[in-house]
């Protein structure tokens, strides 16, 4: 297929999947722009690959607006690091794609432009917050597509879809043009149809960047030669993971997992991370109070919605400005943040959250020099679940990524393969791995792909 | 009764780097507003501060400058707050882990001569923007040229005792962070900013009263005169049984007054935590030891050596090490040839009051060396010397040459001599009868004369002797 045959065949995808409102900035002329482009240079490695961009990440040619109002028809003066290496390596910007708002949510709800809906069942959440990427992957429109990860947002979503959904280690990929929500968390991670995709794109975009002073010292991650089997590996099966309540779907569909890797050659032992428990706690208070002091630039100064006539004074500003285009969920987590960092409450809240993560990261390095190569966990408790289940409960929403915090605090690499199906609903499992091994976590998840079929029921 | 003032000053000053804290804009001084911006120090979504290692390099000379333990590890923390001329809604800044501590800086007190100021804490941060009331009526701008640019905060302990003795920190800082190259410190181009922290107390109490800060003022002179309105207003308030609130006091510079903020500019909670797009500050002790190589002598030890080297008084040398540039001028003019003392008066006086004019030095070292020496050995008088100068300084030329040409060579040969001093005689009978009569101190009226009529050239030494014989002759 010819790179304009490819632009146009992503519109008609494009087109086709729009009740699933997974897409918030798209057009059949960007598209058209894109494969001349593509034409015009030398085919890079991904060889005009089309892909789907969470819209939290800055494009010259499309808006910005991380799904919030505070940031509609925002257009970005400057490209992201990550967007601009896509794109030299033979990248297609197919879509900018629908996001809990500033990717503060689980299920994809919480946009200021709609619900993004599961693309197996409309009644469903797709996960979140990267839900618009990971149900566009899902519904066959893109074989790839960039979500960003804080606690779980790629991770989960690809679990909920059915999707691969690679977080890599933190500072693999620049941040450089990801609009913050927690700093220390934020990584951009890649959905792919399958593990070969994601590992393309993610080594596309990986690599050291001299405008992000968090990224790893290291050149572009090379893609990984996959492996045929997983003999010679130990992976963990951490017990915390497997609580007596997991969904059954869940268990059975891990059990089987478990089995397969067995059968590929690896040996498997139980393990112990003791203070992953208090992951999503820890979590929800380091993530709000970074988002508390990266969300303060939206104050209507610079940028933002048309000012309203008559204020008195700059206060006014701010909080029409504020008040207005902050959805609830961001406006609760802006809250929780000021709030843990305040004085008084630093040390109870936001120190202890400091050492409780130190400990957290510290589990997973002593499971490693146990030589333990690998871990292996559901990437979620259930199967996705119903638009509004949880929208009432923030708690249970919260919840939902129980499994996948631990590790963005961690900062190591992990992604969700789909392993079977519970009720005609996707399962996904988690490999971790040690921080740096993005590429043989890669290889491993390649064996366990072939060795299992997404789509068959588990139970 | 007697009352002790106690005042801390923090001091805010632009390093001289070519670019901005955390991104590649210019930080220059005097644009158009909003030019030198780019999305890092517009604070656009996305954007990502990268930390500027001229920077880092220009703060750890200034804290070794001061004496300052330069830490190995030290964190940029966000400093939370609303203002339309902060991109971010916070500054990058350092909180509970600063660059460097613990320094001490020599000043000369006016009341209490040479004593040691303690340096709490030097720390990095990046600078606000502007905001500009005069501009548009009823509006503000907003420049965000300045977002962004690197300062170095200086927090003084609480050791000065004076407003006179604050100012002469002040001015003994600058020299110091000058000398440093850490930046030009220039006060009218808002390049050092102070705040200082007063308080006063019954003297003989040890226990520190409560301190006010005293900010917005835009000069040496102004932080005294603050000072003194606010050290004044809180000894007027505990003298008729009142007590001291800790406020902001903002100096009004046409009324010499100080007026409390009001309160709603005031009282934040800055919800400090450390910035997570920025690692911690490694600087490892042998980088630490090349900045340390890399300061020139300091003022301190500048004023020493020239006392010494050179045998200078005290007030000399500290006038002189006052200016880098005068300093080594001074110096290579001595290597030139000159008499060290006669130098020094030159430098002080002549080259002082050009450099002050223009900003730039008048003439060659080597030239006033050689036009010193000229002087010395009785070639030209002091006053010719000084014609020499201004030629030199107006028209270059090399000095010898140049009073050749002016006809300012002193003559000693005593026929020239003879006909100069005949010509006075002659011309004034009424006081050649009255020395001879007995009033001697007319020969200073009769030398004065000749050397008029010499216009300078007769050398005064020679003229003397040849006056006195034709006076008794």
């Amino acid at each position: 297929m010819s790179l304009r045959a490819l632009g146009a065949d992503t519109a008609a995808r494009l087109r086709a999947a729009e009740s699933l409102n997974a897409v918030l900035h798209w057009s059949e002329a960007h598209l058209e722009h894109e494969a001349a482009r593509l034409e015009a240079g030398p085919l890079g490695p991904l060889g005009g690959m089309p892909v789907a961009v969470k819209d939290n990440i800055v494009t010259l040619d499309l808006p910005t607006t991380c799904a919030s109002r505070i940031l509609e028809g925002y257009v970005s003066p400057y490209e992201a690091t990550a967007i601009r290496r896509l794109r030299a390596a033979g990248g297609m910007v197919a879509a900018k794609t629908n996001l809990d708002e500033f990717a503060m949510g689980s299920s994809t709800e919480h946009s200021a432009f709609g619900r993004v809906h599961h693309p197996l069942d409309p009644a469903l959440v797709p996960g979140g917050s990267s839900g618009g990427s990971g149900a566009l992957v899902a519904a066959g429109v893109v074989p790839a597509a960039l979500g960003s990860e804080t606690g779980g947002s790629v991770r989960q979503p690809a679990a909920f879809c059915g999707v691969v959904g690679v977080k890599p280690s933190y500072g693999r990929v620049s941040r450089f043009g990801l609009v913050a929500f927690g700093s220390s968390l934020d990584c951009i991670s890649v959905f792919g149809r399958t593990v070969s995709d994601a590992a393309r794109v993610l080594s596309a975009i990986s690599g050291e960047d001299p405008r992000d002073a968090t990224t790893l010292a290291e050149p572009p991650m090379p893609v990984p030669e996959p492996r045929a089997d997983l003999k010679g590996l130990t992976i963990g099966l951490p017990k915390e993971y497997f609580p007596p309540d997991l969904d059954p779907g869940v268990r059975a569909g891990m059990d089987r997992a478990i089995a397969r890797i067995r059968d590929l050659g690896a040996r498997t032992v139980e393990v112990s991370l003791p203070h992953s428990p208090y992951a999503v706690p820890t979590y929800y208070i380091l993530a709000p109070a970074e988002a508390s002091a990266n969300l303060a630039r939206y104050d209507g100064v610079r940028y933002g919605p048309p000012r309203p006539a008559g204020l008195p004074d700059v206060r006014a500003l701010y909080q029409a400005t504020r008040g207005h285009g902050f959805g609830p969920e961001v406006r609760r987590r802006i809250l929780i943040g000021t709030y843990v960092l305040s004085a008084g409450y630093y040390e109870a809240y936001y120190g202890k959250a400091q050492r409780m993560r130190a400990r957290i990261a510290d589990d997973f390095s002593q499971v490693f020099a146990t030589g333990i190569d690998l871990l292996f966990t559901p990437t979620t408790p259930t199967p996705a679940f119903r638009a509004g289940e949880k929208t009432e409960d923030p708690v249970q929403m919260y919840l939902a990524d129980i499994f996948v915090c631990a590790v963005s605090l961690a900062g190591l690499p992990g992604m969700s393969l789909p392993i079977g199906r519970s009720g005609g609903l996707p399962i996904g499992g988690q490999l971790i791995a040690p921080y740096g091994a993005d590429g043989p976590m890669l290889a491993a998840a390649a064996a366990l792909e072939r060795g299992l079929d997404p789509t068959e029921e588990v139970r | 009764m007697t009352w002790e003032t106690v005042i801390g000053l923090e001091v805010h000053v632009q390093l001289g780097t070519r670019t901005k804290m955390f991104c590649g804009c210019a930080a220059l001084y005097g644009e158009d507003p909003n030019t030198n911006v780019c999305p890092v120090c517009l604070g656009l979504p996305g954007a990502l501060p990268a930390p500027n290692a001229e920077a880092i390099a220009l703060g750890t000379r200034a804290a070794l400058a001061l004496n300052c333990t330069v830490h190995p590890v030290s964190i940029f923390a966000r400093k939370n707050y609303f203002y339309p001329d902060l991109p971010k809604g916070y500054q990058i800044s350092q909180f509970d882990r600063p660059l460097a501590t613990g320094g001490r800086l020599v000043i000369e007190s006016p009341e209490r001569g040479t004593l040691e100021v303690g340096i709490t804490r030097l720390h990095l941060e990046e600078d606000a923007g502007k905001s500009i009331h005069d501009r548009f009526p009823g509006l503000t701008a907003v420049d965000l040229n300045r977002a962004g640019v690197p300062l170095a905060e200086i927090v003084s302990e609480p050791d000065l005792r004076s407003p006179g003795e604050a100012r002469a920190y002040l001015t003994a800082l600058k020299q110091v962070l000058v000398y440093a190259g850490a930046g030009d410190c220039s006060m009218e181009k808002g390049h050092l900013r102070v705040d200082g922290n007063i308080s006063v107390r019954r003297r003989g109490e040890t226990r520190l009263g409560t301190k006010t800060e005293v900010k917005n003022v835009n000069s040496f002179a102004n932080i005294e005169r603050a000072l003194i309105s606010e050290r004044d207003r809180q000894i007027a308030l505990l003298e008729a049984g009142g007590r001291v609130t800790q406020v902001t006091m903002l100096f009004n510079a046409a009324s010499g007054q100080v007026r409390p903020m009001r309160s709603k500019e005031e009282s934040h909670d800055y919800r400090y935590f450390p910035d997570p797009d920025l690692p911690p500050l490694v600087l490892p002790p042998e980088w630490v030891e090349t900045q340390r190589q890399a300061l020139p002598e300091l003022p301190g030890a500048k004023i020493a050596r020239l006392e010494s080297q050179y045998g200078l008084p005290g007030y000399d040398a500290r006038v002189l090490a006052g200016e880098v540039a005068l300093a080594d001028y001074y110096e290579a003019t001595v290597a030139a040839g000159a008499d060290p003392k006669a130098a020094a008066n030159w430098v002080m006086t002549e080259v002082m009051t050009a450099w002050n004019e223009t900003g730039s030095l008048p003439v060659p070292a080597a030239s006033l060396g050689a036009l010193i020496t000229l002087v010395k050995d009785g070639t030209l008088s002091l006053q010719a010397a000084k014609k020499v100068f201004a030629e030199v300084r107006s028209s270059g030329g090399e000095p010898r040459g140049v009073a050749e040409r002016l006809g300012l060579i002193q003559v000693r040969d005593e026929s020239a001599l003879e006909e100069w001093v005949d010509a006075v005689v002659a011309a004034h009978p009424d006081e050649v009868a009255r020395y001879r009569a007995g009033e001697t101190k007319l020969v200073g009226f009769l030398v004065g004369q000749i050397m008029k009529r010499s216009q300078g050239k007769a050398d005064p030494k020679g003229v003397q002797p040849v006056l006195l014989r034709r006076l008794q002759s």
